[in-house]
């Protein structure tokens, strides 16, 4: 029984991370239509101004963690508009393609510019402490993953229904041309999109960092790819979807892990994509809504 | 240009053994008379640039000082001449570099090279053309043996991969006195595959048990449900025969669960990176098998560091520096006891080494060329490797 909750625990904090960056595939998702497959590597250029920001720069964690934040919102406004804008009327599968090529761009870049080495994150840069309730081991640093992600969640779900920004997303999400007609600022509201998704996986890819220890030039893809499971999930496009969605791939993931099939964990992660886009595919808080072709 | 290469490398040839047949001439007159005094030559194909430069590198300067002070005195009257090809750490390389110090230099014998796959580049143009070939750090089984037959011209000074996990077994039998173990691996690769096996095999022999295994995959960042696991079967000891850049999360992981107990590894410990991935104090009260370690108190390896340090400006030697060293010192037995520089007689010598004092341990070779050697242990005590103890098989 001990075990199994403490595999809980240990799937929760796992499920947060995946959560903050599916978050970001959502809300782009969600607006323009686009699987943004760079986004694990905004998750990766987070990681790294973090990483730096501690080491060379001497910042504690929060401010490291605004500052990877505010440099990959940056960065994500700039890929938006340097890649995607001038695809925006083309047809999906180019700005897919595209997407993959920034994706690819990113990775190596990073390679050219500061080689493949891994970085090990300092172990000193939080001292919280472990403790234990009823034999249960829970690692100070994985209730601050937990209380990180479920602050800027409450944070974005304040920002989407509460602002006028988070009004003209919606809107735009709803229907682009008529919000276009209404005299919303559609590239704006996009680029204000990109920004905050971006800025939510640079703030994952801090505690990442914090957590694995581990950051390197390529370490963005996994978790790219399997916030991406989780944000499918939950619903594609729908925000809370992909919360639990995150925290549902990590805990499915750990329990694997536990009943003894760890070298299958990623293996069914991805077999729960495929069952949900059989039996689901708008996921677990999606409405069906028939496409008109 | 090549043509005026090759001139000049002639003429520099002709020079270098003129210089020599000079200097062995006032020698000679000296000994006694005996042979006409001539140098041997041996070959050394190393990575000397490329990819793992660093392993070659540190092979040769082991190499260089081996011969210096083996000069001093020379065997039998002769001298030892190294003749130096760099494979640029590519397989290609490595084998036109052995066709050239087989059919060009005319050497004796073949010193290299680091890693087992560019040793297996040159096993060929060895066995063919009847020269001994001597791999200091090559740790592949199949590099003696292939398909159950022997290379007998192949020889290696390091001892093999599966060894690791027979001493870290021993270790943890006779030395942490633990009775049960779980194991650790790393699925991807055959290295860890090897070791966990001799591991397992004598652990459980010796009457110990195995309570748990779990796997992972290189690259993995999340181990903690695995871990989760393994604690809750209580094993005294954990065997994890894997490589730094995944054993340094596993052991940082493992002490946030609350594991505490004993952890073992091997060579693909060995990096400062694992010092930094884990943090020193997760690596308290954990151990690795190595060749050799600087800190070991024998004469024998002491007398070797100052000698290095002597030689490298205060640079303390490697593992890699103290088998390039012990390589070319086993060479240098065999064509001693041989009594010839003929190939063919130097590989009978070669196989024959019994108890030859290296830096390395007290060698002798097996029936299939592999050394049977002590290995070191080392135990990390806030972020640094500590000699523990040498184990001898």
């Amino acid at each position: 029984m001990e075990q199994l909750i403490q595999q809980l625990v240990n799937g929760v904090s796992l499920g947060s991370i995946y959560a903050l960056i599916a978050l970001g595939y959502t809300m782009v998702y969600g607006i323009v239509k686009l699987i943004n497959f760079a986004h694990g590597d905004v998750f990766m250029v987070g990681a790294f101004i973090g990483f730096y920001s501690i080491t060379v720069l001497d910042l504690g964690f929060l401010p490291s963690l605004l500052l990877a934040m505010t440099t990959c919102a940056i960065f994500g406004v700039l890929i938006e508009r340097i890649a995607y804008k001038p695809l925006r009327n083309a047809t999906r599968i180019a700005a897919l393609i595209t997407a993959i090529g920034v994706s690819l761009f990113i990775e190596y870049g990073m390679i050219y510019v500061r080689g493949a080495q891994p970085e090990a994150y300092p172990n000193n840069v939080v001292s919280i402490k472990s403790f234990e309730v009823f034999g249960i081991k829970i690692s100070g640093q994985s209730l601050l993953i937990l209380a990180v992600s479920i602050v800027l969640m409450i944070l974005l779900q304040f920002i989407v229904h509460k602002t006028k920004i988070g009004k003209a997303m919606r809107a735009v999400s709803h229907d682009m041309d008529a919000a276009k007609l209404m005299g919303i600022n559609v590239n704006n509201t996009i680029s204000a999109t990109f920004a905050i998704g971006s800025a939510l996986a640079g703030a994952a890819g801090v505690v990442f960092g914090m957590y694995y220890t581990k950051i390197d030039p390529l370490m963005g893809i996994i978790p790219g790819l399997k916030a991406f499971v989780a944000a499918v999930l939950g619903g594609i496009g729908i925000i809370p979807g992909a919360m639990v969605g995150g925290l549902v791939l990590g805990v499915i993931e750990s329990l694997v892990s536990a009943a003894g099939f760890s070298l299958w964990r990623d293996g069914v992660a991805f077999v729960v994509l495929i069952l949900i886009l059989i039996f689901r595919p708008s996921g677990l808080f999606g409405k069906n809504v028939k496409e008109k072709v | 240009m090549s043509r005026k290469k090759k001139l000049a490398s002639i003429f520099a040839s002709f020079m270098m053994a003129a210089g020599v047949l000079a200097g062995c001439g006032g020698a000679a007159g000296t000994s006694g008379g005996g042979e006409k005094g001539e140098t041997i030559k041996i070959g050394a194909n190393l990575e000397l640039s490329g990819g793992v430069a660093s392993y070659g590198q540190s092979i040769k300067e082991g190499i260089d000082l081996a011969l210096e002070e083996i000069n001093k005195e020379g065997i039998d009257g002769k001298k030892l001449e190294l003749v130096a090809v760099d494979n640029k750490s590519e397989a290609p390389e490595a084998i036109s570099g052995a066709t050239k110090l087989v059919s060009q230099d005319k050497v004796v014998a073949i010193i290299g090279a680091a890693t087992s796959g560019n040793t297996k580049a040159q096993i060929e143009i060895a066995q063919s053309n009847n020269i001994p070939l001597l791999t200091p750090t090559g740790t592949a089984a199949d590099i003696t043996v292939k398909d159950g037959k022997l290379n007998d011209f192949i020889f290696r000074t390091c001892f093999i991969d599966p060894f690791q996990g027979t001493v870290a077994a021993n270790f943890a039998i006779n030395d942490l006195n633990v009775k049960t173990a779980a194991i650790f691996i790393d699925s991807s690769s055959d290295y860890s595959k090897g070791l966990a096996e001799s591991f397992k095999e004598l652990f459980t022999k010796e009457g110990g048990q195995i309570v748990s295994e779990e796997a992972y995959v290189a690259k993995d960042t999340d181990f903690r449900a695995q871990l989760t696991n393994i604690k809750a079967k209580n094993p005294e000891f954990i065997f994890i025969p894997g490589y730094y850049e995944e054993v340094g999360l596993i052991i940082k992981q493992a002490r946030e669960l609350g594991i505490s107990v004993p952890m073992m590894g091997a060579d693909g410990w060995d990096s400062p990176k694992l010092v930094e991935l884990a943090g020193a104090d997760a690596l308290n009260n954990t151990f690795i098998t190595n060749h050799y370690s600087s800190g070991d108190s024998d004469p024998k390896v002491q007398e070797f560091v100052k000698a290095f340090k002597e030689k490298y400006k205060d640079k303390s030697p490697d593992a890699f520096n103290a088998l390039g060293y012990d390589s070319a010192y086993f060479l240098a037995d065999a064509i001693k006891r041989a009594g010839s520089s003929d190939p063919k007689k130097i590989q009978k010598a070669l196989a024959e080494t019994d108890g030859l004092e290296l830096v390395t341990g007290k060698m002798k070779l097996d029936k299939d060329h592999n050394p049977i050697k002590a290995a070191v242990i080392l135990e990390y005590k806030n972020g640094e490797q500590t000699f523990k103890t040498k184990i001898t098989p």
